[in-house]
């Protein structure tokens, strides 16, 4: 399959994808694997789509999988409302509808040379797995590779198998924590946050990304803040309401940036004072 | 861009300029009285324009009055812009068509490129198209719909004669007068009723050789520049503009906001009678059959509770949160966003709004009392 590197200029028209699996992360989240009918389109970490149920609608979904390989494009989604529920009971074979790639990515390159530490709350994982895949496939450009992957319950957990694979390797250095634990969980218990303080890497010379709950976001950057980490190299992804993907809807404002065309991926000191205002 | 001395026109002229743009194929779209408003409408001659006509506005005000004379162009702006021509309310995007299985095809839209020629705008409304340009045009991607509109669209400007109670463009230079960014411009003379009549393009000038006109005098023009000295005198808003951006980012808790929060009622008039909004939404809809899905996309308002919407409710659930999201996007983070400020001051808003809100006197009260310097002496606002 071709691959190409820009997204199409007729931007507000859907192109059709097709699922081939979809894979039940949790009692409300599913990762749904989907092919291009024709070519493939490149994506950087970070990047989302607009995704289409034929008839219900579109919402704008993080790319979880491996920018390595655009041709199986993955997204994890949570069901909450119409399209949403719609993606979580797809049978494999179904058409839906695909535009993007959109956003401005994670900045992986500036984490080259540097410790890399990500930061995940519940689905959060889901914008950053590409990031750590891309790391992980050149890991000899970074030094420490930190993964912190916090949840409400063991049963909130995604991507398991995954977080499976990395404990045993020794290229990454991850911990899991959840928010109250279950009977035979013996993992730590504790939000995600409290974790920052303690874990091996070297605050002066990192790059964190942070995906989660705003509040989650903001408790992260201000941990990591405390430790020393320069606050233009801490990255937050953000979510707002979002109808075109494109700049031209105005529903993704944040004050004075459009989502969608700044965002989704901001340093902290371009939001962290924006995202303290109630009801920005 | 001036591009030959000014000529003279009179109204007779003005209809065979009309007649010419329609025999050329022209929609042409301007002023005319309708349900005791000035609204636009499509133009068959000089004959549908409110000849006589003027509009009496104010906060949450507007009535139409009979003239001593018979000017075409006595009256500042209706509720209807240029914008719903450029991006119609509502218009699809395109058709997915169902395989009768679990698959389908997208059938596009065709965006024919429109021929429509908008008479009579005022300086306002070039700005505002100007603002809109900048969003649909020269952001990540053209806007399909909007440059169809857009790329052949041919403007006869008027300058603005008689400002109303609610206008303010003097403050945000954008009128009453005109220098360029129309085909055409026109300024209404008098004794003799007489357009004087610069061509701003090669398109104006080819237009204007078509047609029956005199040389421009010196008095002429002496006239028109003391009826926009008039005119700027006449406006019956004025905002201080001096350090606007940083006064209300820097007042975003500031009383006034809960003051006004008080009155509006978040009926969204403000944002579909002025010129420069731009938001929209997305619709969805299937035929009775399922064979077919449409996606449509119309106007939407930052002051509707959905607009907001994410997983966990509404970012600005508050009436507080939605007139502040509205007036600092127009006269602050506008200019973040798109290099210009959203705000042409052309007092529709002020109008429209059915409590009488007015735009200028919120500004003048966060200003009278800025929480800024409140805070730097640390007295309370
Ligand atoms: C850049 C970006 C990336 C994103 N990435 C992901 C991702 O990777 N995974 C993911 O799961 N999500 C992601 N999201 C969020 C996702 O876009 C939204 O959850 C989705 O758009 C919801 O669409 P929906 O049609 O399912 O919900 P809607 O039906 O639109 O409803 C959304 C929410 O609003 C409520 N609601 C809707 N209408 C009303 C109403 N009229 N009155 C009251 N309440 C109402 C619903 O109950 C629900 O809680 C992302 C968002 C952005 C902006
Ligand atoms: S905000 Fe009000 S005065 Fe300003 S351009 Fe819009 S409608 Fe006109
Ligand atoms: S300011 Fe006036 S017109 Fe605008 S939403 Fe409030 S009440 Fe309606």
């Amino acid at each position: 399959m071709t691959i190409v590197d820009t997204p199409p200029q007729r931007t507000l028209t859907t192109r059709p994808y097709v699922v081939s699996t979809v894979r039940q992360q949790t009692h409300d989240i599913v990762t749904v694997d989907i092919r291009p009918e024709r070519e493939a389109i490149a994506f950087a970490p970070g990047q989302f789509d607009m995704i289409y149920v034929y008839g219900v609608g579109e919402a704008a979904l993080s790319i979880s999988s491996d920018p390595a390989a655009p041709q199986l494009l993955s997204h994890t989604i949570r069901a909450v409302g119409w399209v949403t529920r719609a993606l979580n009971h797809l049978q494999p074979g179904t058409t839906i509808g695909v535009r993007g790639p959109y956003g401005r990515p994670w900045p992986l390159a500036d984490a080259e040379g540097r410790d890399l530490v990500v930061i995940a709350g519940g689905i959060g994982l889901a914008p950053v797995r590409p990031a750590l895949l891309a790391a992980l496939a050149q890991r000899e450009r970074f030094r420490r590779v930190v993964l912190l992957v916090g949840a409400r319950s063991p049963r909130d957990l995604v991507f398991r198998d995954d977080l499976d694979v990395w404990a045993a390797d020794p290229a990454i250095d991850v911990h899991v924590t959840v928010d109250s634990a279950v009977r035979g969980w013996v993992g730590r218990v504790g939000v995600v946050t409290k974790l920052i303080p303690a874990v091996p890497f070297d605050p002066e010379d990192a790059v964190a990304l942070v995906c989660g709950p705003e509040v989650m976001m903001r408790f992260a950057a201000e941990g990591l803040i405390a430790r020393g980490m320069p606050t233009d190299r801490i990255h937050v992804t953000l979510e707002r309401n979002m109808r075109c993907g494109v700049g031209t809807c105005g529903h993704c404002q944040l004050g004075p940036t459009l989502l969608c065309r700044d965002g989704p991926v901001y340093a902290w000191p371009e939001v962290g004072e924006l995202m303290s205002v109630r009801e920005l | 861009m001036e591009l030959d001395a000014p000529v003279l026109l009179s109204v007779d002229d003005l209809d065979t300029l009309i007649a010419t743009l329609r025999t050329d194929g022209y929609r042409v779209i301007g002023p005319t009285v309708r349900d005791g408003a000035i609204v636009h409408a499509e133009l068959t001659g000089v004959g549908d324009l409110p000849r006589g006509w003027t509009d009496e506005q104010g906060p949450g005000s507007y009535r139409l009055h009979r003239r001593d004379d018979d000017a075409l162009f006595g009256y500042a702006v209706g509720p209807s812009s240029p914008r719903r021509e450029l991006l119609p309310p509502r218009h699809r995007l395109w058709t997915a068509v169902s395989d009768g299985d679990v698959g389908f095809r997208v059938r596009e839209e065709e965006h024919v490129p429109a021929k429509l020629a908008l008479l009579g705008v005022r300086g306002c409304e070039l700005a505002a198209i100007a603002v809109q340009d900048r969003v649909f045009l020269h952001g990540l991607y053209e806007d399909q719909v909007y440059t169809a509109n857009r790329q052949d669209l041919l403007l006869v400007a008027v300058e603005c004669g008689t400002p109303s109670g609610s206008c303010f463009c003097a403050s945000m230079g954008t009128g009453p007068g005109i220098d360029g960014g129309a085909d055409l411009t026109l300024t209404e003379l008098f004794d003799p009723h007489r357009f004087l009549t610069r061509a701003g393009s090669t398109r104006g000038q080819e237009l204007l050789a078509q047609l029956d006109h005199t040389g421009a005098g010196a008095a002429d023009q002496d006239e028109r520049t003391h009826r926009m000295d008039a005119a700027a005198e006449q406006m019956g808003r004025h905002l201080d503009t001096t350090d606007l951006h940083d006064l209300l980012l820097g007042n975003l808790e500031h009383p006034r906001w809960d003051d006004v929060a008080e009155r509006c009622l978040a009926c969204t008039n403000c944002t579909l009678v002025c010129p420069t909004c731009f938001c929209t939404t997305m619709e969805d809809t299937t035929s009775l059959t399922g064979d077919e899905a449409y996606r449509d996309r119309r106007w939407d308002s930052c002051f509707a509770l959905g607009f907001s919407h994410t997983g966990p409710g509404s970012v600005r659930s508050s009436t507080r949160a939605r007139y502040r999201q509205w007036c600092t996007h127009k006269l602050a983070t506008w200019i973040d966003q798109f290099g210009t400020s959203g705000c042409v001051g052309c007092g529709r808003c002020i109008t429209w709004c059915p409590v009488g809100i007015d735009i200028t006197e919120e500004v003048a009260a966060i200003r009278a009392t800025d929480g800024r310097r409140a805070a730097r002496t640390g007295a309370s606002p």
